[in-house]
Formats: C-alpha cells, structure tokens, sequence
C-alpha cells in the first residue's frame, strides 16, 4: 500500500501526491472542518462526499489555497506545502472547476480554455505589445494545446462563441476544459455534475475517466449522485457536519454504519 | 489653558459642525444603497436641485424662462409671487416625490439586475442630467436662500467661552446655522432610524435590501419601495441642500458636497447608518485640525484631499470600513 | 453583399488570432491608414486641427488607457484627469530640463513617470474593489491636482501658476509653441495614437489582455486559476497610466500650449473620458475611437444647432448639452452596454447577410 495499489480494473495507482494532516478550518466560531486527514495518491480518482454542509467545498478551498485553515497543514509531493496564494498553488499545477460555474462571462470558449494555459505563457510585456517574437510563438503554441483540449472536450463548433451565451450543460464542460488545458498533476472537481440530466451525465462521466485514463491525471471530486460517485471513484472520503466519519474503498464505505447513518439521517447528539 | 489649544478646541468643535452636514448627506446615499445597492453618486446634485427648485418657488420663478424666451422670443420670468418658506419646502418635497417616481420608471426599472458598477455609472448620467436639467429650470445664477434659520455666529456661545483663555482670546466662534444643522441631522437620523425599524415599509424596506428575488417572492412591490427609497433620498437631498444652500448660497458648487461626502462613506461603510454619522464626524474633524495644524506648511487647501487620502488609506487595512461585516468570499 | 466573409479561410492559427481576421476589414483598416496619414495633412487647416482632429486623436488616446482599465480590466477609474495632468507636468519638465531633446522622448518619457504614478495608486486596488475603488481613485484626483496647484517647484515657480509649452521640434519639425502648423501637431498626435491603439489591441489579444479580462470578469476564479491578481492589476494601472500620460501631455504640449492644473485636468475631465469609454463600448478599441469621435462631435454640433442656427444664448446650449450626454450615457447602459462599437458589430452583421436576411 506504500508504494501503491492496483484497482480492481488493473490500474496502477502510484505514491501519495497530497496529504491532508489534521486539518481544521473555522470561520469566527463556526467550524467548517474539524481535524480531517486524508490523501490523494498519483492517478487514482478520489471522491469526497458528505451531505449539504458538511464541509467538502471548504476542503477544495483549503486544498486550492483559497481558504487557510486554522491548524494543520497540507503535504503536497512529500513535503510540507507553506502557505501559498491560490495562484501559486495554481502554478504548481493544480487546477480546478467550481461548484457554482466560474467563467469568464465576458470571453469567448476559446479565450476561456486559453486563461488555462496562463501558468504557462511567460513572455514579457514589450514582446506582447509588439506582438513579435516570443509573443507570438507562445501564443500558437499554447493555441495547439488549447485545441486539442477543445477536441478532446468537442466543443470544437462553439470555439468562438461568448459563454455567457451556452447553456449549463456545455458551460460545464468548457470549465473542465479550461482546467484541464493548464495540463495538471491534480485536478479538483467541485460536484462536475450538479444539475445534469441523466445523458449529460454520463458524457461528463466518460469525460473524467477519459482524462484519467489518457493523461494520466490525479482527480479529486466532489459528488451528490451516489451512483456516479460508485462507479468512478477508487477511493472515498467520507465527510459529515465537518468531520471525516469514512475512508475507504466504495465497497467499505458503502458497509460503514456511519456514513448509513448519516445518510439516513440518525439524530447527532 | 493655552490659546493654542482653545483655537484647536475650537476648530475641533467647528470641524464636528461640518462633520454633521457631512453625514447627512452621506446618509441619503446609504439609504439608496442600503435598499438597491445603487451607489447614488447623484446624491449632491439632488440636494443642488431640489435647493434651487425651493428658491424657484418661493421667488414664483417661471420653470425654463430662459429656454421659452430663447425659443419664442418672449420675455417671462416671475410669475410676481412669493410663496412662503414652509408651503415651498412641501410643494419642493412634491417635486422630489416626482422625481424619484421617474427616475424608477426611466432609469432603474430598466437596470434591475445589473452590475452595481453599471449602475453607479448611470447614476453619474443621471447626475449631469439633473445638473443640465436644473440650470435649465432655474438659470445657473448663484441664488440666496433664506427659509429663516439662524445665521451668523452664536453670541451666547462666544460670551460663555470668552473667559477660558488670556485676552486675546474672544472665545468658541460657532455658527448658529450649525448649530441647528446638528440638530436636524440629529432628528432625521432617529426619524429615519425609526421608520425603518417600526414601520411596515420601513421592514419591507430591509426586506428588498436584503434580497431582491425573495423580497418580491413575499409580495413586496419592489417599484413601489424603489419610489419611496429615491423619495426619501430626495427629501434628506432636500435638508441638506437647504443647509448648505442657506450657508453658501445655491450655486453649481453645492453639488460637490456629493465628492465630500464619498470618503464619510468609505469609511463608515456603504451600509452603516451610523457609519455615516463617525466617519462624517472624523472626517469633519480631521480635514480642519490637518488643515489647522499642517495645512500653513503645506501650502493651504489641504480640505481639498485630506479626506480622500485619509479614507483610502483606512480602507486597505479594513476594507470592509468602520462599522461594516467581515466579508467571507466563497466560490 | 459589400461585406463578406464567404471563402475567407484562416489555416493557421497566428492568421486566425490576427487583429482583423476578415480580409475586408484589414483592407478598409489600411485604406483609413492612408487617408489618414497621406491625405488629411494636406487639407487640414486650423479650424479643422483645433476644433476637431486634435482633440479627437488625444481623447482617443486617453479612452483607450481608461479602456484598458476599466473595460477589460473591470477597475473603474475616476483619476483619469488627475493622470492627465501627471503626463503633462511630467512633459513640462523634461521639456523645460532637457531643451534638446526631441519631443517624441519628451512624452514618451512623460507617459512612463504616469504609468509609475498610476501603479502607485492602483496598489490599494488589490484590497478595494468595485466602487470603493472608484472613490478610492478620485483621491488620486484630488491629490494630483492639488499638488500640481500648491508646490512651485512643478510649475517651475512661474507667477501666474500654470504652465506653458516652449516651441520645441521633431527632426527639425515644430511641433510645439505658437508657431506650429497644422499639418505637424496633427500628425504628430496621429503617430500615438496609431501606435497606442496598435499595443492596445496586441495586449489585449494575448495572454495580458485574458489576465486582465479574467480579473474584470470574476476575480476570485481568475486567481485561482493562476492569474496573480496585484500583477494583472498593477499592469494594467500602468499601461492604462502610459497612455493616458501621454494623452495628457499632447494636450498640454501640442494642443493647448497652456495649462492651469485645476482647469484642464479637473474632475470633469475625468468624467468626460469615462463617458467617451462607456459610450463607445467597454472593452473595444474601436470604441474608444467611437466615444471620443462622439464626445468630441457632440458639442459642436449642439453648438452649430443651437447657437448658429436657432440663435439661442450659449449657456443655454451648454445646459442642455449636459442634459443630452447625461440621457445619453443612461440610454446606452440601458439599451445597449457595450456601445458604439456593438452597434457597429451588430450592423456589419447585418450587412454580411444582406439582401438576404434569412
């Protein structure tokens, strides 16, 4: 298990990428997250689920810098992360989509999938101002990345149109686009499929194990649809008003009396 | 007591005076913003409006006399009446009731739902349209006003002070006209304060200010409060145009108490009714004793941005201002 | 018909993100080029230079810098004249320092030490957000035109306290001081504009101008997905800075000659390049272009209606100009937010599908 395991489909899972150790967040007095610990190993897909407020959201904050928790600290290949801005923990590859869409309204698709490729693009203000040399070389070369992703993604016909014009389904899908063209070692998903209809779903499903599968991406996503989160996930954590109550795969975590009684809805006191 | 420090007493005391006026118009863009979140940057000229509308009335001006006579070649001006100060001060609260009714059928009706920079920047439209509008109506003469407050300084004041330092020292000059200032701020703060705490518009009032969607959801006509809001608004433009209006004459600069009254908000808070009133406080203070103490040194007018570079340096460290909530984001 | 777009094919991608994908606006671009470089400099006279070209070209230029910031950065700015008023004191001295400079150093130079200014003043933006930073930026404002009023040293301790533009040259051209042809102040404005609007256009096509556009439109995800938000946001106060320096120096230098601070570079000044960019179109370099041509044409023609042919006194004409541009800017954030240059966009739309529309 140190090293690894294999899924029961013969996938090979590598070494931890990201640790959780004793994480606790607070807002004033009220505790989003008490004392979880968890982690993410090299291209496993990874599921966080809890009921409403238990806190998932705020763990995807913490892990994409957004939110500093009050105690414990976050491992990311092997060493301590200090505390970063959201956009270093960007540079560092990890990218993410959010619960509630987070487009750029005002862009077309393909600008969208473009600000992905930002951590990438390095060329200084003149170069850019001229639009000579560097400039533009840059820009043609993060242009085939973008594109490819807007392939993989199809959603090649609506490349120039504005997002503010798409409909959710697709404004999903280019958000995952847009994370997935920054090209990262881990990819945080914030509930992918919130208010999908059964076929949209499994595009988006197929979509994710597609990315895992061809990339090789770690992905760690956050998931009501306990079925969808069954069948794709390897391992899950399972979070309840803040604490970590389950962890494990979906066949243990599904015989835990716990998260049952979570999910039923057994009184806490 | 040195005479030094009486003069800062005093300057103290007269910064605390404008201060009050300071707030009180602060005050009519956190009403508007509290219950649309529109920042009213037409606050001032509103004040500046609805003062000339008073003089026009009670001189009996003909509304656009210029603009006819340019345009028929006639020669109207007054209608030959005065109208008292009281029955002109309703008819102009009349006007300003009409006016917030068109400004919501014209404008805002048109804007729900924006963005509120989208909103400020047509509130700044409909400042220059207000301040066309006005000149139009009234000339752009600089007018007197006089409703019969109190001016001049408070010799009561100045008697009772006299003695506090060496002879030279004459005593507090104070403004009577502040002094009532102070006092009707005073009053309309709890005046307001109490209609929207007791009354049933004043909790439909936070209702809408709370949340658009679920206020209209509970059957709360968002129209109607929009009108009674930019009402209100009108009427505290209103007080506030008749006090500097009464103290510098009714003139375009009356309008500029809006860009005095900014900073009082970034550092009060957006949303803060006593917020208004501090920060006006501190505003009012600290503009006259820098202006007393540095001001000489540097050159003078130091009034003309203390506030502003006071309130910008406040808020990068408490962005949220004085009395404003911690903001969580959340994504 | 006259506009289309059929068998116009980009096979590489730099062709696809050039400025005007369509061969029909890159030929129309090149034919306004000419005509404004080959052609206007031999039939333009004063009245022409004075009343209209000249101060189109340098509010152009001032829209463009606060179209940067405000509609593809999403930072409203009500400093702009104070900056203005930076460029041209900074041109001032360097021109009054350095006589033998050329005058192309001289405002480029200007507009560097503004782009500095306005970075210093666009630090608290990475704090202050939304209209608090509008009210933030009129302490630059007040600040800025104070400073210039009240220290002598910027005005070079002259007795009436503004400042004047000495006759200084450009390869041996004049294009400063009483003695300038219209021909050479015109085309000298021309090549900044031409060249502000050229970097414009490229920053914002490229990965600054997504950072900035990123940030205007949700500035939380933009960081998150790695736009270093102080960066964006500092760069975009400079290059805004940049250009409005140098708007404010050619109107100092080439087009007034003469400047009392508090005049020239008040808040109206402000308020009237703000206009130009909502009326024009946030976000468009052809609509900072529309809005000046607007704001600059409006006037005139008021005055030409008002005075001239309806006879009527001046003041009452500029009442009503007030009243027309404050309906104006409430019409256009009603009807239609992003300008001039969408109503253009949607009319090239139309003419590309004309005769028929379906």
């Amino acid at each position: 298990m140190e090293d690894g395991y294999t899924t029961a489909d013969g996938r090979k899972i590598g070494a931890v990428v990201m640790e959780m150790k004793n994480i606790t967040l607070r807002f004033g007095g009220v505790v989003a997250i008490k004392d979880i610990s968890f982690d993410i190993r090299e291209g496993e897909i990874r599921a966080i689920i809890g009921p409403n407020g238990a806190g998932k959201s705020s763990m995807l904050n913490v892990i994409s810098g957004f939110y500093v928790p009050q105690e414990g600290e976050v491992w990311f290949h092997g060493a301590p992360r200090p505390q970063l801005r959201p956009y270093q923990v960007a540079q560092q590859g990890i990218a993410r989509t959010f619960q509630n869409i987070a487009l750029f309204e005002g862009m077309s698709v393909l600008d969208n999938v473009m600000t992905g490729r930002l951590t990438q693009m390095k060329s200084g203000l003149f170069a850019q101002a001229f639009w000579k040399g560097k400039a533009e070389a840059e820009e043609t070369a993060n242009r085939e990345v973008a594109e490819r992703i807007i392939d993989f993604l199809e959603i090649q016909s609506i490349r120039k149109t504005p997002v503010g014009r798409l409909p959710y389904g697709l404004k999903k899908r280019v958000e995952l686009a847009r994370a997935l063209a920054a090209e990262p070692k881990l990819l945080l998903l914030d509930e992918p499929m919130a208010g999908m209809n059964v076929e949209e779903k499994e595009d988006m499903s197929r979509f994710i194990l597609d990315v895992n599968d061809e990339f090789g991406t770690t992905i760690a996503l956050i998931e009501h649809d306990m079925g969808v989160v069954m069948d794709l996930s390897d391992r899950v954590v399972v979070m309840d008003y803040g604490k970590k109550i389950g962890d494990g795969t979906p066949e243990e975590v599904r015989s835990n009396q716990d998260v049952i009684d979570a999910y039923l809805g057994v009184s806490h006191d | 007591m040195s005479d030094q420090f009486l003069y800062a007493i005093e300057v103290t005391m007269n910064g605390l005076m404008a201060g009050v006026l300071y707030a009180l118009v602060a005050l009519g863009f956190v009403l508007i913003y509290k219950a649309s979140g529109i920042f009213n940057y037409a606050q001032g000229v509103m004040a500046l409006f609805a003062a000339m509308t008073l003089v026009g009335i009670m001189d009996g001006q003909v509304p656009f006399s210029h603009l006819i006579n340019a345009a028929f070649g006639t020669k109207v001006h007054h209608f030959g009446w005065h109208v008292p100060a009281l029955a002109a001060i309703l008819l102009t609260v009349g006007v300003m009731v009409a006016l917030a009714w068109m400004v919501q059928r014209f404008v805002m009706r048109h804007l729900v739902n924006q963005e509120p920079i989208i909103l400020f920047m047509a509130t700044i439209g409909l400042a220059y349209f207000l301040e066309g509008l006005s000149d139009l109506m009234w000339g752009s003469e600089i007018k007197k006003l006089d409703v019969g407050l109190p001016q001049g300084g408070s010799l009561w004041i100045e008697d009772m002070t006299s003695g506090l330092g060496s002879d030279n020292f004459y005593g507090f000059f104070i403004d009577n006209l502040d002094i009532v200032a102070a006092i009707v701020a005073v009053l309309l703060v709890l005046a307001l304060m109490a209609f929207s705490n007791y009354t049933k518009e004043g909790r439909a009032l936070r209702a809408v200010a709370d949340d658009h969607q679920a206020a209209l959801s509970v059957g709360i006509s968002l129209d109607f409060i929009w009108v009674l809001v930019w009402s209100v608004a009108g009427f505290v433009a209103l007080v506030a145009g008749i006090m500097w209006g009464t103290k510098s004459g009714v003139q375009f600069s009356l309008s500029l108490i809006a860009l005095k009254a900014l900073p009082v908000l970034m550092l009060g808070g957006f949303t803060s009714i006593p917020g208004a009133i501090v920060g006006g406080l501190i505003i009012g203070v600290g503009e006259k004793l820098f202006e007393f103490a540095l001001g000489p040194m540097l050159g003078g007018a130091t009034e003309n941005w203390f506030a502003y570079v006071l309130a910008l340096l406040f808020l990068v460290f408490r962005p949220q201002g004085l009395f404003g909530e911690k903001i969580i984001e959340r994504v | 018909m006259f506009y289309r777009e059929a068998g116009d094919f980009s096979t590489s991608y730099p062709e696809d993100s050039q400025t005007f994908p369509i061969k029909f606006d890159r030929i129309r671009y090149y034919i306004v080029l000419a005509i404004a470089f080959l052609v206007v400099p031999f039939i333009i006279n004063d009245y022409w230079a004075n009343a209209i070209l000249l101060p189109f070209l340098i509010y152009a230029i001032a829209s463009i810098g606060l179209n940067i910031l405000t509609g593809y950065c999403g930072q409203v700015s009500l400093g702009t004249g104070g900056f203005m008023a930076v460029g041209a004191y900074a041109c001032y001295k360097f021109m009054t320092a350095f006589p033998d400079l050329s005058m192309f150093i001289n405002v480029i130079l200007a507009g560097v030490v503004t782009a500095f200014v306005g970075m210093l003043f666009g630090l608290p933006s990475l704090r202050i957000k939304g209209f608090y930073l509008a009210v933030a930026t009129l302490a630059a404002q007040f600040f800025l035109v104070w400073l210039f009023n009240r220290v002598p040293w910027f005005y070079n301790y002259s007795a009436s306290g503004q400042i004047n533009a000495p006759e200084r040259e450009v390869f041996g051209i004049i294009v400063t001081g009483p003695n300038t042809a219209a021909w050479a102040s015109y085309l000298f404005c021309l090549i900044f504009v031409t060249f502000a609007a050229i970097i414009a256009r490229n920053l914002t096509r490229g990965s600054t101008g997504r950072k900035w556009m990123a940030i205007r439109d949700m500035d939380i995800a933009a960081e998150i997905i790695g736009v270093n938000p102080l960066k964006a946001k500092l760069t975009a106060f400079g290059v805004s800075s940049f250009f409005i320096g140098i708007s404010g120096a050619l109107f100092f230098a080439v087009y007034l000659g003469a400047v009392e601070v508090g005049e020239a570079f008040g808040i109206t000044k402000s308020f009237l390049i703000l206009f130009m960019v909502i009326i024009g179109g946030l976000g468009s370099v052809f609509g900072s272009f529309a809005g000046a041509a607007f704001m600059v044409l409006l006037p005139v023609a008021l005055k030409v209606i008002g005075v001239d042919v309806l006879g009527w006194p001046t003041d009452i004409v500029a009442h009503f100009q007030l009243v027309i541009v404050g309906a104006l800017i409430i019409m256009f954030l009603i009807v239609e937010p992003h300008g001039l240059a969408q109503l253009w966009r949607l009319a090239k739309e139309k003419l590309r599908l004309w005769p028929f529309p379906h």
